[in-house]
């Protein structure tokens, strides 16, 4: 999940009885699984809360090239470099898709990037985790990805129609980062003996983090119900996180890897696996900018910024002059 | 002198590997999200067709050496590159600037060896033109963008122009592996093609406002390997640093 801690209204779900007209035939209409599109009447904590939620997402997509573009310099064959490229390349489309989907909203690119790099918007708490081996690429793809496509794949059904169809493509591509990710794992395992230390490794280090993507149980969160209600949320914290624990447990068995948990149990009463929950006051440390590479990560969107104005700029007068001597010749 | 093919497969392919892999190094960092895009693509497509001319490279060899073993095992000595191609990137402008003048020259190369003799060299040429064409497209608007955009951005394509012309005049040295070529049918004389790449560049520089530096001095030693920058070095610590380090894995 690249979106975590949205806030909502705060105010609790209201109940059609409660409604004006107006907010009653939208809520009807998401009721009835229609989709909200740009010129509709929306409420404004609607509004607010998608431009939020799409922003955070696409915020996710950009600083998350950035732990990847780590290794595409080192990555160890011609195909794996260029496969990642790839990846690098969708992350980015990913993000153009996203912004545009939030400029809808009424919110410009420049004004959620402002946000992004002064922190006052986030992105998802995984980016500020380091890539520290070739086998980090491999559990990136697998583990992060994987927990991302367990949130993307009910948001194609999400209620505001921008964001369901850019989400349709996302997913397309996740899935195919996902697999890549998987690859590299089945060869690191599959490798030689410190080839097999670093798929272990990357296992034991992204493990929790993956988990906290999902963010901490909002089963009793007044945000999230309005969310639910809304359908910008599909399902609720643990739901995804429990489904993302029984597909990922079977697939690292067939890794011949270790999840780092020793609560980790098939329960057959419930027909899910029991786990341990991640260490939530990391989480909050991270989210408060206290993760091991928040610092860089900012500083590098900071710094390609401010670097690119020039370029921004340059362009922008390139065209503006274009655009009068076009003008003048009319 | 090793087999001419062999060498001119390694010029084609070191090139684009090089030049690939600088451009890699932009990864997330570009001025604005559309070049990030476009950078990556810019470099996907180049070490795609690196596989293709190493692969080549390896197979004309035929000493079981693939693209992979010639990209990761060779040391500094062994690559053809021309030196512009591994320039480090300076700003965006220096980068994009290199890229125009690589991108000039081989789209008219790659276009003449659209006939080449040789069915796998006129293959390769086929698919790399459709990328190339787009390269191209875009590192020229690029430039004259820049180059007549504000004082700040001509003043630092300038700049870009005067530091990397010195590397222009390499890609257009005659040598006896191009003889070989031309001899063979397989490649034409970089010489042929000098006054076409000027012709096209006075056209953009123009539209650019950029002026070309007067002095026609070239720095060489890339494709020949005689003698290669300093810079070639530390990008190779980076590339091969995996394979170099677990030489029995396979990945």
């Amino acid at each position: 999940m690249y979106a975590q801690m949205i806030k909502s209204t705060g105010q609790g779900v209201k109940s059609l009885d409660e409604m004006e007209p107006e907010e009653r035939a939208f809520q009807e209409r998401i009721n009835a699984g229609g989709k909200i599109e740009p010129k509709d009447w929306m409420p404004d904590g609607y509004r607010k809360n998608l431009i939020r939620q799409i922003g955070q997402h696409a915020h996710s997509e950009i600083v998350g090239q950035l732990p990847e573009g780590n290794w595409i310099t080192r990555a160890p064959t011609l195909e794996r470099k260029a496969i990642l490229l790839a990846k690098v390349q969708d992350e980015a489309g990913h993000g153009l898709y996203l912004y545009c989907a939030a400029e809808t909203l009424g919110v410009t690119r420049d004004d959620l990037t402002r946000d992004l790099l002064s922190g006052k918007m986030k992105y998802s708490s995984i980016f500020n985790y380091p890539t520290l081996t070739w086998a980090d690429m491999g559990a990136v793809g697998w583990l992060v990805d994987g927990a991302a496509i367990m949130n993307q794949v009910p948001l194609q059904r999400t209620s505001y129609g921008p964001y369901a169809r850019a989400m349709v493509r996302i997913c397309k591509e996740e899935s195919f980062h996902q697999r890549q990710g998987y690859d590299i794992m089945m060869k690191m395992a599959n490798g030689t003996e410190a080839q097999r230390r670093m798929a272990q490794d990357a296992l034991n280090r992204f493990w929790y983090p993956s988990l906290m993507m999902f963010g901490p149980s909002d089963k009793d969160s007044v945000h999230s119900a309005q969310s639910m209600a809304w359908k910008i949320k599909m399902n609720t914290n643990d739901e995804l996180r429990q489904k993302f624990v029984d597909q990922t447990v079977p697939q690292a068995e067939y890794l011949g890897l270790t999840v780092p948990d020793e609560h980790l149990k098939w329960n057959e009463e419930t027909g899910h696996y029991d786990f341990s929950e991640p260490d939530w006051t990391e989480f909050f440390d991270v989210l408060k900018g206290n993760g091991p590479c928040n610092t860089e990560r900012l500083e590098a969107r900071n710094k390609a910024w401010d670097e690119g104005r020039w370029v921004r700029e340059g362009l922008l007068a390139h065209a503006a002059k274009k655009r009068a001597a076009k003008m003048a010749a009319e | 002198m090793s087999d001419p093919l062999f060498e001119f497969c390694c010029r084609m392919g070191d090139n684009t590997l090089v030049l690939g892999h600088r451009v890699s190094e932009w990864c997330g960092v570009a001025p604005v999200l559309e070049e990030d895009i476009a950078l990556a693509n810019t470099a996907l497509d180049l070490i795609g067709q690196t596989q293709l001319w190493l692969g080549l490279a390896g197979e004309v060899e035929g000493k079981g050496r693939d693209a992979d073993k010639l990209a990761f095992h060779r040391d500094v000595w062994d690559f053809r590159n021309v030196l512009l191609a591994e320039q480090p990137n300076g700003d965006f402008g220096q980068t994009m600037m290199r890229q125009f003048l690589f991108d000039s020259w081989h789209l008219m190369y790659l276009k003449a060896l659209m006939s080449s003799s040789h069915e796998q060299v006129a293959a390769i040429a086929e698919k790399s033109v459709k990328e190339v064409t787009y390269h191209l497209e875009r590192s020229t608007d690029t430039v004259i963008g820049l180059g007549d955009g504000t004082t700040e951005s001509h003043e630092r394509m300038q700049k870009a122009l005067d530091r990397l012309y010195p590397f222009v005049g390499e890609m257009f040295i005659d040598d006896e592996v191009d003889a070989a070529m031309v001899e063979a049918g397989i490649a034409p004389d970089p010489s042929s093609l000098r006054a076409e790449y000027d012709a096209h560049l006075d056209t953009v520089l123009a539209e650019a406002t950029l002026t070309k530096p007067e002095d026609d001095f070239a720095h060489k030693g890339g494709k020949t390997g005689v003698r290669h920058t300093e810079h070639l070095g530390h990008m190779l610590t980076q590339m091969q640093w995996l394979q170099r380090a677990y030489p029995d894995a396979t990945w």
